[in-house]
């Protein structure tokens, strides 16, 4: 295997505050190769923001980056200062967030901002910075794009900005680009559009991308692998296609079994019980154990990391072949 | 077929308010907004007594709109909405409380102000279903079917997570004993193992009540699992409308294939990515709707007849309704994938 563009290891992002500690990434290790797409899968307070947060040096005190290493293209990123840190973000990794109304600057237009994304690292002559913008306009779908470029962001509709802030993203064609739930604000038909761009973009230029969403049905789309997050850790992880059909981690099953479209209509879906647990008092050993039907006494242990192959659980009782997920 | 709920020819209108300056320039021949929106157009459904009737549409094309005309929130334009006879609304006045609804989001739906025992306890007290003196015992036993534990009545909304709001929410509205509940996205804003926990309550509910329902969503798969009959909204009008199975199984409106089709599916035993079709362009503005049938710029079947009238309304079979010309060619392309 070819080395990887980006290589997580061990990480943990905490957060001080006077409650207390709270591990929303809590040792969490993967590896993108070039032009790979990894699906990111959570619910809300899981640590998958964080985690997208914790690669770009994003996150904010009292949270900090406390262990583990984040390389990207051999260089720690963990360590760097600040304007070490600021001369990559933007050209070789990148973010998009899930909101693209908040992300755009209301009072430029948009050939403004994508001027200001190039001149950050680039010294282009005007024409020159002209021509990238409306060429990468026109790779994520806008169509007349050099006129495009003069206009503010509220004559763009929601999937239109979102687009925008894509095009932004990949101005300098950075080796990866971590997309934060960007089409959960964005219609069904909209969403579908920017999918499949991002898909071919991956193919076309190299870039890996995480992405990160609530979403199975979305990420499974587009992702050639996932990972499951729950409470702060990476519970499994996997190729999309082995992953979904045989799922070990009886959360992922659950996920799953809970889908409306696993089950006939009509009749009840099959539910995990409970909520998640807070971070500040999670529960001794493995995480979900109390919402879990296969728990036992060794469950209050913390489940280690079993591999096997290019897959990876933590769960002492991990759900045999094809069973759970289709039940 | 015994309509208990009918909507009939209901349509709504959203205009700028002018000013009678703004009026005056407008006549002058300056450059004033005058359009409106028609958010709802000329829709009459009916929903049978204990049947759940799935309402589905991209964002803008109405049909929380139509929620809230059947609601009583809005009033209609023109047209009516009646349940079993009676009028839901007189002029601009709500004069039944045969209809609730549970909103989208339930951090936004319950006052934080208010001890979520008093929330559920306010409208069914202020209508004579309970004294205040009963009112404790009559909301533990609505919070106890809603599964929740009576003794949280005193607690505040932010003690609660979303799951648990939505079914306080849900609790407010059935407390009232309504024949008709109005499902505005209930399960949108929550984590997927939540959802899964709200549909099976709001499936047990309705049946053991026998609630009439109308249950919006853009979730397709979960208005699948829910519904008897289902709608499909594009830019106010309804363009298909049959049972559910028969609708999401073989689509008789180019709209209803083209939004089924572009849904991320969960497919299990693919070893490459799904395919997934997308329709092309987006929804136009409803401030200048295209001419004829609203969706025929980006439809794959349109003809030039598509942009002069809008199609009527018409019966493919004595269960299922569709508004296209093009019907019998959709049908023709088969099941979807």
């Amino acid at each position: 295997m070819t080395d990887p563009v980006l290589s997580v290891q061990n990480l943990k992002t905490h957060f001080f505050t006077r409650a207390g500690v709270i591990k929303a990434v809590d040792d969490v290790s993967f590896d993108l190769a070039r032009g790979e797409i990894m699906g990111l899968v959570g619910e809300s307070g899981s640590g998958k923001t964080v985690t997208g947060f914790s690669l770009l040096g994003l996150v904010d005190p009292p949270g900090r980056i406390v262990e583990g290493s984040v390389k990207l293209n051999g260089t720690e990123l963990t360590t760097l200062s600040g304007a070490a840190l600021r001369s990559r973000r933007g050209r070789e990794i990148s973010m998009i967030f899930q909101d693209p109304i908040a992300t755009l600057n209301p009072l430029l237009t948009i050939g403004q901002q994508m001027h200001m994304a190039i001149s950050a690292h680039d010294r282009l002559g005007k024409a020159a910075a002209n021509a990238r913008c409306a060429e990468l306009l026109t790779q994520v779908g806008i169509p007349s794009a050099k006129a495009r470029l003069r206009a503010y962001p509220h004559e763009f509709s929601g999937g239109m900005r979102q687009r925008v802030a894509i095009a932004i993203a990949l101005l300098h064609r950075p080796a990866v680009l971590v997309a934060d739930e960007p089409t959960t604000a964005l219609d069904v038909s909209i969403q579908a559009q920017i999918l499949l761009q991002m898909r071919e973009l991956a193919a076309e230029t190299g870039t890996a991308m995480i992405w990160i969403s609530h979403d199975l049905a979305v990420v499974s789309s587009l992702a050639t692998k996932l990972a499951v997050m729950y409470a702060g850790k990476i519970v499994e992880q996997g190729p999309t296609a082995t992953l979904l059909r045989d799922p070990r981690h009886p959360y992922t099953a659950g996920l799953i079994a809970s889908l409306p479209a696993m089950a006939k209509p009509g009749t009840p879906l099959t539910q995990i019980r409970g909520t998640t647990p807070s971070l500040l008092s999670l529960p001794v050993g493995c995480p979900f154990a109390p919402r879990c039907d296969r728990q036992t006494e060794t469950c209050l242990e913390k489940p280690p990391l079993t591999m096997e192959g290019a897959r990876g659980w933590r769960c002492f009782h991990p759900v045999g072949h094809s069973a759970g997920a289709l039940a | 077929m015994s309509a208990f709920l009918s909507i009939d020819n209901a349509s709504r209108l959203f205009g700028p308010k002018l000013s009678t300056g703004e009026k005056i320039a407008a006549k002058l021949g300056a450059k004033v907004e005058t359009r409106s929106v028609r958010a709802v157009s000329a829709v009459t459904l009916s929903v049978r007594k204990g049947e759940t009737l799935g309402l589905v549409g991209e964002s803008g094309c109405g049909k929380s709109t139509l929620g809230h005309l059947i609601a009583g929130i809005l009033p209609p334009t023109s047209g009516t909405v009646t349940i079993d006879g009676a009028p839901v609304m007189v002029g601009s006045k709500k004069v039944t409380t045969r209809v609730q609804t549970v909103f989208q989001d339930p951090f936004a739906s319950l006052d934080p102000r208010m001890k979520v025992g008093e929330t559920v306890a306010e409208g069914p007290i202020a209508h004579g279903l309970t004294t205040r003196a009963h009112s404790k015992t009559y909301v533990s036993e609505w919070f106890e079917r809603v599964g929740l534990d009576p003794v949280w009545t005193d607690r505040y909304p932010h003690q609660f997570s979303g799951g648990q709001r939505q079914r306080i929410a849900i609790a407010r509205a059935l407390a009232m004993q309504p024949d008709v509940l109005i499902c505005d996205e209930p399960v949108a804003s929550l984590d997927v193992s939540i959802q899964a926990q709200i549909i099976n309550l709001f499936l047990t509910l309705t049946k053991k009540l026998d609630l009439t329902c109308v249950f919006i969503s853009h979730d397709l798969s979960v208005v699948q699992h829910v519904s008897d009959r289902v709608a499909v909204m594009y830019l106010g009008r309804i363009v298909e409308l049959g049972p559910v199975a028969q609708v999401f199984g073989r689509p008789a409106h180019p709209y209803t294939a083209a939004l089924f089709g572009s849904v991320p599916k969960l497919v299990l035993d693919a070893d490459e990515l799904v395919h997934f079709d997308t329709i092309e362009g987006e929804v136009p503005s409803p401030l200048s709707p295209p001419s004829g049938c609203y969706y025929h710029p980006r439809c794959p079947l349109a003809s030039p007849q598509c942009s002069n009238a809008a199609p009527p309304t018409k019966a493919v079979s004595d269960v299922r309704y569709v508004a296209c010309y093009h019907s019998d060619a959709q049908l023709r392309l088969g099941p979807q994938s």
